[in-house]
């Protein structure tokens, strides 16, 4: 435990030391904005909620999650730290959970950080908070699951443009999976099972339904299991790297 | 007992390279042995093996008597280790990251401070304290990825070419340290510093093509050399018949090589058989027919010599092979 929050404490250090973390939170409060506004239609809608704002998370994150998650396992690669860490006391676990916790909690406060607009529809009605609350949870969750994904890809490569890439494409195709896009790929030769089971897997589906307010356990069992999937291949794969 | 480091029959294998070959060895306590070998001999490999950060393909490695891939946490407790190239987080200053690497290493409050404060102390990093550590020199990094290894004075030292990009003053200086702690750790190092190894080292290990080639002290290694013992001697160019009438009665000596010095005169190096001792006979010589000497020493050889000796046969071997396989290719 003790090891672990060392680890997330450096690696938070880290983003503020740079301009990284002052640069991803500028420009994911002035999208989020942007989108909510503009393209959702905040005012227009005449409704005091925060469903304008939620519902183009998916797609924010699709761009700006692989951008943290890039670096997480591939710039200690190629910087060669990986090897300092590797070989100071801490379990492949703690150090994989360490970064992750970091890059999960820095996501957090960004998304905190949009609490004007929690305070503007106030303002402005009298909103559900009780659904404003399950829509972030959701939408921290989902940010949690995209972060997952990444960490475990960026641990396979020195490469953190290789990194990015193939990081929102698995999370596009995860965010899809419900859409007939992607269904149509399977429906034709694939079972029915499998059909359901890949359409399940839709991050959109799964976010579109705790962004209404039900907190249905499934949904939270659903993004839970599959961040704690992919920090285990995670740990797998650095653990590979070793013996390989 | 005093073994603190113990390889056995370790080897790694990437793909078709065999790059670690059964390498067995200890390191005891007091002892600072000296990895020497070419590039690409293994040396990094072992000890990236030694200090767990990647795992032996067959053998073992154990320190203080536990298996490093079994009791991988503990053993790492023990080991202070500067990988090569001396990484670093380059965002964060020298103060901030040897926080980090004391915090990890268990310590908290006074005894974190005393622990960094003492180690930035030994290595004269208070200058810079304060700087993100990518906007330090070459030598200044090196520091403090050495301050990293030392911070929790450990029983196991192992440094992956420590005094590289140092100026001779560091130098120096790192290598007073590395004796200094020698007494109560067991130390390896990596170099390709020959004179390194002389300094420092109590032993020297050479390897190629990742097995063990040489191991001895760097005297017993120096004794290999073809120049050991050769003693030279410069006289004035009308004594040369003198002296050399006197040496070929004597039998102990091998070959004579003459050249001439820039003053005119002639200089003999005198080379004995089977590196035998012959500079008391050769005084002899030149006392008893009164010559005059413009100088005589006893050459002890060149580590660099008998580096070359033992690891050039290695890689023509290896580079004759490819010839082979290209000339079957093109046939």
């Amino acid at each position: 435990m003790r090891n672990i929050a060392i680890i997330a404490k450096r690696e938070i250090m880290g983003y503020f030391t740079t301009p990284l973390a002052y640069i991803f939170i500028v420009i994911f409060l002035a999208l989020t904005g942007a989108f909510a506004f503009f393209v959702g239609g905040f005012f227009s809608r005449e409704q005091a909620s925060l469903a304008s704002f939620f519902q183009y998370h998916p797609w924010l994150y699709l761009l700006l999650i692989p951008a943290i998650a890039m670096r997480l396992w591939s710039e200690e690669r190629k910087t060669g730290t990986i090897e300092i860490l590797m070989t100071l006391p801490v379990s492949t676990p703690e150090a994989v959970l360490g970064k992750y916790l970091a890059a999960w909690g820095f996501v957090g406060i960004a998304l905190a950080l949009t609490f004007p607009m929690w305070i503007t529809v106030n303002y402005l009605g009298d909103p559900d908070n009780g659904v404003i609350f399950a829509g972030y949870l959701g939408s921290f969750l989902m940010a949690g699951a995209f972060l997952a994904i990444g960490s475990c890809i960026s641990a396979l490569t020195k490469n953190q443009v290789i990194a990015f890439i193939v990081t929102a494409t698995v999370c596009f195709l995860f965010t899809m999976s419900g859409l007939e896009l992607v269904l149509s790929f399977f429906r034709p030769w694939a079972p029915d099972v499998v059909v359901r089971t890949v359409a399940s897997m839709s991050f959109l589906t799964h976010f579109a339904a705790v962004m209404k307010g039900v907190i249905d356990l499934r949904d939270i069992i659903f993004f839970a299991s599959l961040i704690a999937f992919w920090l285990f291949a995670n740990i797998i794969v650095i653990d590979l790297r070793k013996a390989a | 007992m005093t073994e603190k480091i113990s390889l056995n029959g370790l080897s790694k294998r990437f793909g078709p390279i065999l790059a670690v070959d059964n390498i067995t060895l200890t390191v005891a306590v007091g002892e600072v042995l000296g990895f020497l070998g070419p590039n690409g001999a293994g040396k990094s490999t072992t000890m990236r093996m030694i200090t767990g950060f990647i795992e032996p393909t067959s053998g073992t490695a154990e320190v203080c008597g536990m298996d490093v891939t079994r009791h991988a946490v503990e053993t790492k407790r023990l080991i202070g280790y500067l990988p090569e190239g001396a990484p670093t987080y380059g965002d964060m200053t020298p103060e901030s990251y040897l926080g980090f690497i004391a915090e990890i290493r268990g310590f908290d409050g006074a005894e974190k401070r005393r622990r960094i404060d003492d180690v930035v102390e030994k290595i004269e990093l208070g200058g810079v304290l304060h700087q993100p550590i990518d906007t330090l020199s070459k030598g200044f990094k090196r520091r403090v990825g050495l301050a990293q290894a030392m911070l929790h004075d450990p029983e196991i030292l192992i440094m992956d070419e420590p005094t590289d990009g140092l100026d001779p003053n560091q130098k120096h200086q790192v290598r007073t340290l590395i004796r200094d702690m020698s007494r109560d750790k067991a130390i390896i190092i990596s170099t390709h510093i020959l004179e390194e190894v002389e300094a420092v080292c109590s032993r020297a290990v050479i390897i190629a093509q990742g097995r063990i080639v040489a191991d001895g002290t760097p005297e017993e290694l120096l004794s290999r050399s073809a120049d050991h013992n050769t003693v030279v001697v410069s006289v004035d160019a009308d004594r040369e018949d003198a002296l050399l009438k006197g040496l070929n009665a004597l039998d102990g000596i091998k070959s004579i090589k003459k050249s001439k010095t820039r003053d005119g005169g002639v200089r003999l190096r005198i080379r004995p058989k089977n590196s035998g001792l012959i500079a008391t006979d050769v005084a002899a010589v030149i006392r008893s027919a009164k010559i005059p000497v413009r100088e005589m020493f006893v050459d002890r050889g060149s580590l660099d010599d008998v580096f070359r000796q033992i690891t050039a046969g290695k890689t023509s071997r290896k580079e004759s092979g490819k010839g082979q396989g290209k000339a079957k290719t093109d046939a």
